[in-house]
């Protein structure tokens, strides 16, 4: 397939599928079938886009003209890229889950549900493969609707506050502070492509580089930066494949991903740098890394302790692009792919323990370890390696950051960074602890309490439930020893900026 | 685009878009069959549309055409003057008129007694024949008189939903007298300006007009056409007829009037306040700036807010519509190129958007016989594609990127900013946060309420289907590619405030050597 085929075909199968579940929404087996057969062949895309791209090859496609001067268009580049393969492998897995998920849960319109999330993946390719900030706005906004049914899918007057909370502030942040950014942005400099050395460099200047700035980093509402993070842990009614691939690695990605995208291409790092515009965001970062673990280690109920900690590692990201500097960056990109393993393990175990035994609080959860040790070992390895423990993804991620900040002089964020790993451990860690070595309490604790071989104590979740975390836990290892790779992959974002700035001058 | 007709049509193109319909009417009437008014209204709508497709393909570029009427040179005789502004307007009202008129052939069944039906018609081709008339017009007093021929037939049709809900008589009879009360003031206005300048052609009165500035009879004249215009298009406090009519008035005509009956009064005020007075006048400016700019803001804002506490949908969409005309009149009183396209883009999605509102709320009245909000709970799985063209539908109100309505707001936030006035592109941003509220009242019940066990609603006929979703798709197609409908609002703005409209204009229908 051509180049140009390729990348609109990553855009039409998730479309496709999303098609497949509405028209087959009553023949279960056809429709999970069509839309597993859906991700694999996505992923094949992507890779073959990868191939592609690392031939050296430019690939890029104009869809459509929106108005004189301005178009839809895709364009692949090496973030969106590692972002594009992030999201399309993990949808292979978190699928399967959903089915299992979904089926022993007994959860209902389940054609509905695959459409929807079929077409948040629709919307997360879209995002990570555009080309300029309109397309990237659009499907961000997409991202946001498509993602609302499945919000409130359960239909009780809870998933409905809910969702209303996710779309209120994800759409208020986006309409009031994004659009207004991105047309201000377009007045400002006549154009919306993503540019290399940033599109507003030289373009505006103190103030104003600061407020646009302050107009994107909020407008990008799905990147949780406090103060507008409260739709991540409402979203949590959600069925809990959703929280894994949506709200742990497409949706909260897809945000960290933009401003990743905006600061490296719209603002440019070397101009962020020099202007030190984002100084404040920087700040405001690591006040959102350490009072989001703070509220998290106060949670009781699994998911929204699992949520208060993906707001404050969604900030690393932000930090990292605050910190203006090239490692902080890669550091930045980098965790955007072992973050989404590390935590979509957590949150499909989180599931796996709610299908087995419909608990939903850690405190209910002591001694389960004993009854489900597939799913609390899978556990552990995701919440060692969002803590950053070698040899687990998240400590390269973790310490690329960490250099970063050391390269802009701010030791101060280097023990933010360590304190938050400490808090980490603290909220994380007991939840595995109390698993397999405290007793247990509560119903049918007798059974896994007294003496005899654990074979017999087995209450997992149905298989479907149970693979897929363990894949990603091993991801997380794996991950570990490819992370050089991945960060050479990314060089090119950073590379290139003093060139463009020497071009300039 | 080229379109070409034959010679003797192409000529006569401008007068024909008129008076096609105009001579459907009757006819529509006189043989008492209602299958034939039918396919004669809709033939005479299809008819229109080709000819203002052909229009608007000749005067894209920017030049203006003059048909003479008779032969008639203007200023004596009446003139048809054709730019990309009212060409634009003439699409719209043709375009809808004939995805409308199909939808309201099977919609008139459950709504309007059969004696009625070629009456219905009749009026319909008649308000129509106005409204293009008013837009097409290059003569003054031939706009009071186009609009008076679709404002009288517009009271019948309101009217007509009587059979259905009595309401509509109080809602007719309160638009008859708001609706006369405007029509008064703008003739008075016209009048005025006769006494001053002795002429009512417009490009000629643009021409007596220059340097007349601190006429005080002229200005009179301009204060009573924008006030009696106002009443027409519903300009916030001159809107209290606006809600009962498009509420009682059966769902084809509202959908119709909807989307285009105010865009056309919008139309009219854009001409005499660019075209035959001047942007250059310190009073006009200050009219716009100091009275319509406020009330713009107030529009906006107010009756979004009201539009979220009404349980009646097509109340709801009527002040919504209100709301959207703050829209149109807060990029004219910008005084940009950028602005005033925004305004011109804006009449077209609009149209678009409010028209497949109004026919998927129609489809529901016709399927379950209510538009109140509690009725339609979980409509969402019974009518499953009508619910999702109000779902696209609202999404465009909203201005979501990839609706039309989205294009609408780029243009007006991207004026806003060129006149350096944030302050105004956070208020368009924070309206229509507003519209969220009001549009996902609507999805949440039609989608996550469940069903009243007794309810036995199925999904709309075909015949009122196909209408809507031409609509719908068209409000996500004009959302993905403006590149149209931009460009010609641009070149129509630009012609409407460098006074384009009054420059030379190729004479398609005139004698020879007399121009």
């Amino acid at each position: 397939m051509s180049a140009h085929a390729l990348l609109l075909a990553s855009l039409a199968i998730p479309l496709a599928a999303c098609l497949a579940c509405v028209i087959f929404k009553h023949a279960e087996n056809l429709r999970d079938g069509l839309t597993f057969l859906a991700s694999l062949a996505l992923l094949a895309v992507v890779v073959a886009i990868l191939n592609t791209f690392n031939t050296g090859a430019t690939l890029a496609v104009d869809l459509i003209t929106f108005q004189p001067g301005l178009s839809l268009a895709l364009n692949v580049e090496p973030l969106g890229m590692v972002f594009a393969l992030v999201a399309s492998s993990l949808w292979i897995v978190t699928h399967i889950y959903g089915i299992g998920y979904m089926r022993g849960n007994n959860e209902k319109n389940h054609g509905r549900f695959f459409a929807c999330f079929a077409f948040a993946i629709f919307a997360t390719m879209g995002i990570a493969f555009s080309a300029n900030l309109l397309t990237l706005f659009l499907f961000y906004e997409l991202l946001t609707i498509s993602t609302y049914p499945l919000v409130a899918h359960k239909e009780t007057e809870e998933a409905k506050t809910g969702a209303r909370t996710y779309l209120g502030i994800l759409m208020s942040t986006s309409i009031m502070f994004l659009l207004t950014a991105v047309i201000w942005t377009f007045v400002l400099t006549g154009t919306l492509d993503f540019e290399k050395g940033g599109i507003l460099a030289g373009k505006a200047d103190g103030i104003f580089l600061a407020i646009l700035l302050a107009l994107f980093a909020f407008g990008i509402g799905k990147a949780a930066l406090m103060p507008f993070h409260r739709w991540l842990p409402a979203a949590m009614v959600a069925p809990t494949p959703v929280s894994a691939l949506l709200h742990a690695v497409a949706v909260v990605k897809a945000g960290v991903f933009s401003i990743l995208k905006v600061g490296v291409y719209v603002f440019g790092i070397e101009n962020l740098s020099v202007s030190g515009a984002s100084q404040w965001l920087m700040w405001l970062a690591a006040f959102s890394i350490l009072s989001a673990s703070i509220i998290a280690m106060a949670q009781d109920n699994l998911k929204r302790r699992l949520a208060y900690s993906t707001v404050s590692q969604l900030s690393y990201i932000t930090l990292g692009v605050a910190l203006a500097t090239n490692m902080g960056v890669l550091g930045g990109g980098l965790h955007i792919v072992t973050h989404a393993f590390g935590k979509v393990t957590l949150f499909m175990c989180a599931g796996a323990i709610y299908v087995a035994t419909h608990k939903t609080e850690i405190s209910q959860m002591r001694g389960l370890g004993r009854a489900m040790p597939f799913t609390f070992a899978a556990f552990g390895i995701g919440a060692l390696s969002i803590i950053g423990l070698p040899p687990l993804a998240g400590s390269w991620s973790k310490w690329a950051l960490m250099v970063g900040a050391a390269d802009a002089g701010q030791t101060i964020m280097i023990g933010v960074l360590m304190l938050s790993s400490v808090l980490n451990v603290a909220y994380l860690l007991p939840i595995f602890a109390r698993g397999f070595f405290s007793p247990a309490t509560g119903t049918g604790s007798r059974a896994l309490n007294a003496p005899g071989p654990w074979r017999q104590k087995l209450a997992e979740a149905p298989l479907f439930c149970v693979l897929p975390p363990c894949i990603t836990a091993l991801g997380c290892l794996v991950l570990f020893f490819y992370s050089g790779e991945i960060q050479a992959f990314l060089s090119p974002l950073v590379e290139a900026v003093p060139a463009a700035t020497s071009a300039e001058q | 685009m080229p379109l070409l007709l034959p010679e003797a049509l192409a000529d006569h193109a401008p007068m024909l878009a008129v008076l096609v319909p105009l001579l459907a009417a009757p006819l529509a009437m006189l043989f008492g069959n209602r299958a034939f008014a039918y396919g004669i209204s809709f033939a005479a709508s299809v008819a229109s549309f080709i000819f203002s497709m052909f229009l608007l393909a000749r005067v894209m570029d920017g030049s203006v055409l003059s048909y003479h009427l008779g032969g008639w040179a203007p200023p004596l005789g009446i003139e048809y003057r054709v730019d990309a502004a009212n060409a634009l307007v003439l699409l719209i009202v043709s375009a809808i008129s004939a995805v409308v008129l199909p939808f309201a052939r099977t919609s008139i069944e459950t709504e309007i007694a059969e004696r009625h039906h070629t009456l219905f018609y009749a009026c319909y081709m008649l308000c129509f024949t106005g409204l293009m008339g008013v837009a097409i017009t290059g003569d003054a007093f031939n706009v009071f008189v186009f609009l008076e021929v679709s404002s009288l037939s517009t009271y019948v049709l309101v009217a007509l939903g009587a059979e259905k809900d009595r309401r509509a008589l109080s809602a007719a009879y309160d638009y008859l007298i708001l609706g006369t009360i405007g029509a008064t003031f703008f003739v008075i206005g016209l009048g005025l300006i006769y006494m001053t300048t002795g002429t009512l052609n417009m490009a000629d009165l643009a021409q007596r007009l220059t340097g007349l500035e601190s006429n005080r009879t002229l200005r009179s004249g301009f204060a009573f056409i924008v006030v009696g215009m106002g009443l027409k298009m519903a300009i916030y406090p001159l809107h209290r007829w606006l809600p009962s009519a498009y509420t009682y008035a059966p769902s084809a005509v509202s959908a119709f009037l909807a989307a285009t009956a105010t865009k056309v009064a919008i139309y009219v005020v854009l001409r005499f306040m660019f075209s035959v007075y001047s942007a250059k006048f310190g009073f006009e400016r200050d009219t716009l700036q100091l009275i319509i700019f406020p009330f713009a803001i107030i529009a906006m804002f107010a009756a979004s807010i009201v539009a979220c506490y009404q349980i009646n949908l097509k109340r709801m969409l009527a002040y919504s519509s209100i709301a959207q005309i703050g829209y149109m009149l807060l990029g004219v009183s910008m005084l940009n190129v950028t602005g005033l396209s925004a305004t011109l883009v804006h009449l077209f999605n609009h149209a678009v958007t409010k028209g497949a509102l109004f026919l998927a709320v129609g489809a529901i009245v016709y399927r379950t016989g209510s538009a109140l909000l509690p009725h339609m709970a979980g409509l969402g799985r019974k009518m499953p594609w009508t619910s999702a063209a109000i779902v696209i539908g609202g999404l465009s109100l909203i201005g979501i990127p990839s609706t039309a309505g989205f294009v609408s707001k780029w243009v007006l936030i991207a004026g806003a900013f060129e006149r350096d006035a944030w302050p105004v592109a956070v208020l368009i941003v924070a309206s229509s946060l507003i519209a969220v509220v009001y549009v996902w009242r609507v999805l949440e019940v039609l989608y996550l309420q469940p069903a009243p066990a007794n309810s036995t609603a199925t999904e709309a006929p075909l015949g009122l289907l196909i209408p809507t979703w031409i609509l719908a798709l068209a409000s996500i197609w004009f959302g993905l590619d403006a590149d149209l409908t931009v460009s010609v609002s641009r070149t129509a703005a630009e012609a409407l405030l460098n006074g384009g409209f009054g420059g030379d204009a190729a004479i398609i229908m005139g004698v020879e050597g007399r121009k």
